[in-house]
């Protein structure tokens, strides 16, 4: 690798607007930036910190409501405001991205060879043989299995962390200078994660493109990066090479985002603390397929026979990889889905119990879900919502004391009571998810399922949902089973994991035992795939 | 980037929020187009509910001596059209004109016959629609000659009048009011219906849902015109009952779209949050179910009243629906096809009024969907 | 492919059976008959006539009867026009119908969906805002109003075709009934086209193809509007099941022998036998160009599978 020390894009003074119904608003506020060849550069920032907006705007992708000004110079050429036609021949050659969404980024109507090739054809003018030959070499260097047969495959005949290596195969297809890549690896579990950060690297020494990666996980940047950019609302708040900045941060936003980590542990519940929430055998199956016509549904185990044990003040963490079944589970305990075995809440049988027969059992079985902005009820106030349980469980009450309880259960969560006729829409992510939280609270419940309630969330709005659940927990002796795949959460919450894996558990027990001492290889790769703190590769910044 | 707000000093009086309602009708004002077209609409309405009252003329009255008078902004009759009408009361009264002359709002005309005139003939005058007020100013000796004078009547057409002579303004004012409220009437019935039917097939789901929605498929597949002719059939000449039967055919895309987003909401995790909490099926069908139905709802209304209205003309146009002498936007349009080639203002003025109703209600019907449905949210 | 061509039209009998039998019991339903009308004929002569076309069977024979000569191709005699066949009046009247739905349709297209992606390539622009005003304008004018003006304005005031008639299919009268037909459909297509052409171009494969600096005309054609095609497919099928089997409106306007105006004649002369007809050769359109709509919808899109 022959590395000089002049920029090949220089970024200046760099702004992006968009003009919205509430009028214009500044995305970017003006940032300077500069990538050396070969070197790999991190830009660390939470929702709305411009991160990705910056790049968008050199690679002229910006929504049409969005406008960029400034510089951005790539070697000898002005990238802000050059004609789409010149623009077309840095892009996709010189300079190549790939995005979060690797479900969605794939042309759906064509086969991933042709999607291949078409930017070989487009900038290098290879005939279609070639071009063909080429991408052939391509799926087999980002390491598709059996590239022979998958490059007549439409993308969803793949999985997403394949749809990402065919990604990135036609990000490198023109040996580009640089590779922009966009959370790359958000949307995938963290043992595929793992494979392609790995894969990236291993690119990158080949080919010796220097990459940007925009990322909001301080973990990846660590592993990853030569030299961080940390972004905070469109400003650049600190740089500096890796090593300084997570040893020696300056900045007091940088200095938060590195404290957000969740930590702490939480103690096991007393010995004799009686179970509260008890499943055995617990079986659930879905049809798939199936309909008047068409004949037999297949089944699918979703959950395969699972106990679970939850005793008062108890936190059981439930971790696994999408489609390993623990939210289904998770619905299962709460008698929202048709299951098979036996549940039980506080000693009674509830297995067979209907809807009628779980309506006085519900104020004591809550629940929590992942997603901020669809769980609330867009047309009510939030007092509204919050009191909604109030209605069913203490009919009772007067609309004076009702409104009274809200007051309490929105303090207590620690949201302003003022705001309790407002609508949902009228908050963030973080405060929805506390709404949720009063509405599961405000009826005194014994046990909490908390449905992934941080994932949604940035991460220092993560660590104050934590610590909020904490906190109500020792308040009120709670018993939360809380299922994430987030491990750094788990551990700081749960005193007691369940590894899930297709519908079964592969591994359980304490906290220290499965984070310090895991026995089985699943849970081995899912726990080094998380927290492993080795770098990817090591380059000279 | 803390966004926890505790304020404990906080007064116990809460601020008030911009509900979905509030924001889509501030959504709503911004929107030019949509507010012209609203008030468009209100005035329209307006002028065809009072305007027959302030019109001199009634919708049925048929002026005979006005048959196709174009449209004019000046008072009739016109100075050609005086000594004509004073020919046609003339063989009437069988006499011979011999002069006549105006004298300001009157004229002034002696005539001749063989035989003596009887004074009793001013009625003939005064029965005509251009003359009033007919008196005898003088007559000869032997009768056989008189002297009459007689008031001009000064009438107003604006929109001019049609084949028989009857004035085309308190048509096109009189069509208005029907048209609107068949639209309205007929964009009702299918709503209610289309709800109710989408929303217990979407609510209740499963095999239900299956058979119910299979219904719909088959009464989809039969030409929608055939419904409405065997409705005509059935119903005959009585428009009200016809129109709520075609109301009752139009309920089939409401079904569907009101089922599919019955469907849609019924997995939203507000539901399954709710459904947690131990609410009933009725409080989740009226706390979070309707009130999010609502939105498609208004919006796909403001698409069924001009689609009604289009349909209303439509049958008119074939004379299948409302009957003469009450008339509708699409019964004059039929007229004035007809007689396109030489009173081209019987097609022109009504075919205004519907289209720019149309128009407007369009408008309004984008705009709302717009305030509703924001992407952008 | 095969198999599924031939098992979507196996599915279809049962619809069809539904559909023909529905259409005969309920126009049977209704009061009066085909030679009820005010025609001053004798009860015997009445009589004589029922018996001839077997009207005076009881209902379920001449159903079975009906369904039996219908599996034969034969549509019976028409009742009000004694002198053709319910065959005939389709064989002559259909061509002509086709044709003017056709060229009706191909213009909605090819100008529709010109006009759609213009306005979606400038979207909130002169150009866009001219395609929605338009298409505004083309949807909510009724054909009933277009017609009489297409006539008043080329015909009587210009003299550039004739007012109506067929004359043996002459170019010329051909264009007044075509536009007619065609604006509205021009108007739908241009707006359907171009909100999916918005959707498309919005999508992130669209963004994946231009962050490789593909050409404009590759991302536009080959990427964004293959994907936005598919809206304008499931509307061009029942629409062009529609338009071929003939529009009342433009053909009593434009004085056109087709088929769109025999259903309401045939239904208000309680001609049985026509409106059954008229019916079954909607139906036979409608389930045909469904299935033209399956199979290009699975065309274009790979995730379509026939199953």
């Amino acid at each position: 690798m022959t590395q000089s020390n002049d920029p090949i894009l220089k970024v200046r003074d760099l702004s992006v607007e968009f003009a919205t119904h509430d009028g214009v608003v500044r995305a970017v506020k003006g940032i300077d930036l500069n990538v050396l060849p070969g070197e790999t550069v991190g830009i660390v920032g939470e929702s709305g910190s411009g991160k990705s907006q910056t790049m968008m705007a050199l690679m002229g992708l910006l929504a049409s409501n969005g406008r960029a000004s400034g510089s951005a110079r790539y070697r000898d050429e002005e990238l802000i405001g050059l004609p789409e036609t010149k623009l077309n021949r840095i892009r996709g050659a010189k300079i190549t991205m790939i995005f979060q969404e690797p479900m969605t980024s794939l042309d759906p109507l064509y086969k991933i060879g042709n999607q291949i090739a078409e930017p070989l054809v487009r900038h290098k003018g290879l005939t279609a043989r070639a071009a063909r030959a080429r991408a052939l070499e391509l799926l087999e260097l980002v390491g598709i299995p059996d590239p022979q047969r998958r490059i007549d495959a439409y993308p969803h005949e793949m999985s997403g962390g394949q749809r990402q290596r065919v990604m990135i195969a036609m990000a490198l297809a023109n040996d580009p200078d640089i590779l922009i890549a966009d959370e790359p690896t958000t949307a995938l579990d963290v043992t595929i994660q793992a494979q392609i950060l790995e894969l990236l690297a291993q690119l990158q020494e080949k080919f010796g493109m220097a990459i940007v990666f925009i990322t909001h996980d301080l973990g990846i940047v660590r592993r990853f990066s030569d030299r961080v950019y940390v972004m905070q609302s469109g400003v650049v708040v600190e740089t500096g090479p890796t090593e300084k900045i997570f040893s020696r941060a300056e900045h007091p936003y940088t200095r938060m985002l590195l404290a957000a980590e969740p930590r702490g542990r939480k103690a096991p519940p007393r010995p004799d603390a009686p179970t509260l929430l008890e499943g055995r055998d617990v079986e659930v199956t879905f049809d798939i397929g199936g309909g008047f016509f068409s004949g037999e549904p297949t089944k699918l185990r979703a959950v395969d026979r699972i106990s679970v044990n939850l005793k008062r003040g108890q936190t059981i963490g439930i971790v696994g990889e999408s489609g390993s079944g623990k939210s289904t589970l998770g619905r299962a305990l709460l008698r929202m889905l048709p299951s098979k075995g036996t549940i039980l809440l506080d000693d009674r049988d509830i297995s067979h119990a209907d809807r009628q027969e779980m309506r006085p059992l519900r104020r004591e079985l809550q629940v929590v879900f992942q997603d901020p902005f669809g769980s609330l009820s867009p047309r009510l106030t939030v007092g509204q919502i919050i009191t909604e349980g109030l209605l069913v469980h203490e009919p009772s009450l007067s609309a004076k004391q009702r409104d009274q309880r809200a007051i309490e259960a929105l303090r207590e969560v620690n949201l302003d009571p003022v705001m309790r006729n407002r609508y949902p829409h009228e908050f963030s992510g973080g405060q929805r998810q506390r709404i949720a939280i009063a509405r599961a609270m405000i009826l005194k419940p014994k046990v909490v399922v908390l449905d992934e309630p941080t994932s949604a969330l940035d991460r220092s709005v993560q660590k104050q949902i934590v610590e909020l659940l904490k906190q109500l927990q020792s308040a009120h002796d709670l018993s939360y089973l809380f299922i994430s795949h987030d491990l750094a959460v788990v551990r700081a919450i749960a005193d007691y994991i369940i590894v899930m894996k297709q519908g079964k558990i592969v591994e359980e027990g304490t906290t220290e035992q499965i984070f310090d001492r895991p026995k089985d290889t699943y849970t081995q790769t899912l726990m080094a795939a998380a927290l492993d703190q080795t770098r990817f590769r090591t380059t000279a910044a | 980037m803390t966004d926890a707000v505790v304020d404990d000093t906080a007064g116990e009086v809460p601020v008030a929020g911009r509900s979905f309602w509030s924001d889509a009708w501030l959504r709503l004002r911004s929107n030019k187009a949509a507010m012209v077209s609203l008030f468009y609409l209100i005035a329209m309405t307006v002028v065809c509910i009072v305007g027959p009252w302030f019109v001199p003329h009634t919708y049925t009255t048929i002026y005979a001596d006005y048959v196709r008078t174009p449209p004019s902004l000046s008072a009739y009759p016109k100075a050609d059209m005086i000594e004509s009408a004073l020919g046609d009361v003339l063989k009437r009264m069988r006499v011979e004109l011999k002069d006549w002359h105006q004298e300001g709002e009157r004229v002034v005309f002696s005539v001749t016959s063989s035989r003596e005139i009887d004074e009793r003939n001013t009625r003939y005058i005064d029965r005509s629609d251009t003359f009033d007020d007919a008196k005898v100013e003088d007559r000869s000796a032997d009768g056989t000659e008189m002297t009459f004078s007689a008031g001009i009547l000064r009438q107003y057409f604006i929109f001019g009048t049609d084949n028989t002579g009857r004035d085309l303004l308190s048509r096109t004012l009189m069509a208005g009011r029907i048209s609107l409220a068949i639209g309205l009437l007929a964009g009702v019935v299918a709503v209610v219906i289309g709800v109710l039917y989408g929303a217990t097939s979407g609510f209740v789901g499963g095999k239900t849902d299956e058979i119910m929605m299979r219904i719909v498929d088959v009464l989809y597949s039969l030409p929608f015109i055939f419904f409405v002719i065997m409705l005509v059939v059935f119903f005959g000449r009585n428009f009200v009952l016809m129109f709520l039967a075609v109301g009752a055919v139009l309920w089939l895309d409401m079904a569907r779209i009101v089922r599919g987003q019955a469907l849609s909401i019924r997995r939203q995790e507000y539901v399954q949050a709710a459904e947690a909490l131990g609410v009933s099926s009725r409080g989740i069908l009226l706390r979070h179910i309707v009130p999010n139905l609502l939105g498609p709802v208004v919006i796909y209304m403001t698409l069924l009243v001009p689609h009604v209205i289009i349909l209303e003309s439509f049958l008119s146009f074939l004379g299948l629906g409302v009957q003469e002498p009450m008339t509708s936007w699409g019964v004059l349009i039929s007229v004035g096809a007809k007689n396109i080639g030489s009173a081209n203002w019987l097609l022109t003025f009504p075919a205004f009024f519907l289209v720019s109703t149309l128009f407007a209600l369009n408008f309004v019907g984008d705009g709302l969907r717009d305030a509703l449905d924001p992407r952008d949210r | 492919m095969f198999v599924y061509v031939i098992r979507r039209f196996l599915t279809a009998i049962p619809t069809l059976f539904v559909i023909v039998t529905l259409a005969f019991f309920l126009i049977r339903v209704a009061p009066g008959g085909p030679f009820n009308q005010e025609r001053g004929l004798s009860p015997e002569i009445k009589a004589n006539l029922e018996a001839q076309f077997g009207l005076d069977k009881p209902l379920w024979h001449q159903y079975l009867n009906y369904l039996n000569n219908l599996l034969h191709g034969n549509f019976g005699p028409s009742y009000n026009l004694p002198d053709f066949t319910v065959g005939e009046l389709f064989a002559n009247g259909l061509p002509i119908s086709i044709q003017l739905g056709a060229s009706a349709l191909t213009l909605a297209l090819i100008i529709g969906g010109t006009l759609g992606i213009v306005a979606a390539l400038h979207q909130n622009r002169a150009a866009d805002y001219a395609v929605i005003a338009t298409a505004t304008a083309g949807s909510t004018i009724p054909t009933f109003v277009i017609a009489p003006i297409i006539q008043l304005v080329f015909a009587l005031s210009w003299n550039l075709i004739p007012v109506g008639g067929w004359a043996n299919g002459a170019l010329l009268n051909k264009i007044g009934p075509v536009i007619t037909l065609a604006l509205p459909q021009i108007a739908i297509v241009a707006r359907l086209m171009r909100g999916s052409m918005i959707e498309s171009l919005r999508s992130n494969h669209i963004r994946t193809a231009r962050a490789m600096g593909l050409s404009q005309w590759s991302v536009v054609i080959r990427h964004a509007l293959r994907g936005a095609v598919l809206p304008i497919i499931s509307y061009a099928g029942p629409a062009a099941a529609a338009l071929l089997t003939g529009s009342i409106i433009v053909e009593t306007i434009f004085a056109i022998p087709g088929v769109g105006r025999y259903f309401v004649d045939a239904a208000l002369n309680r001609d049985y036998t026509l409106v059954m007809g008229t019916v079954v050769v909607i139906a036979i359109f409608t389930i045909v160009f469904n299935l033209i709509v399956d199979i290009l919808y699975a065309v274009v899109d790979p995730r379509v599978r026939y199953d």
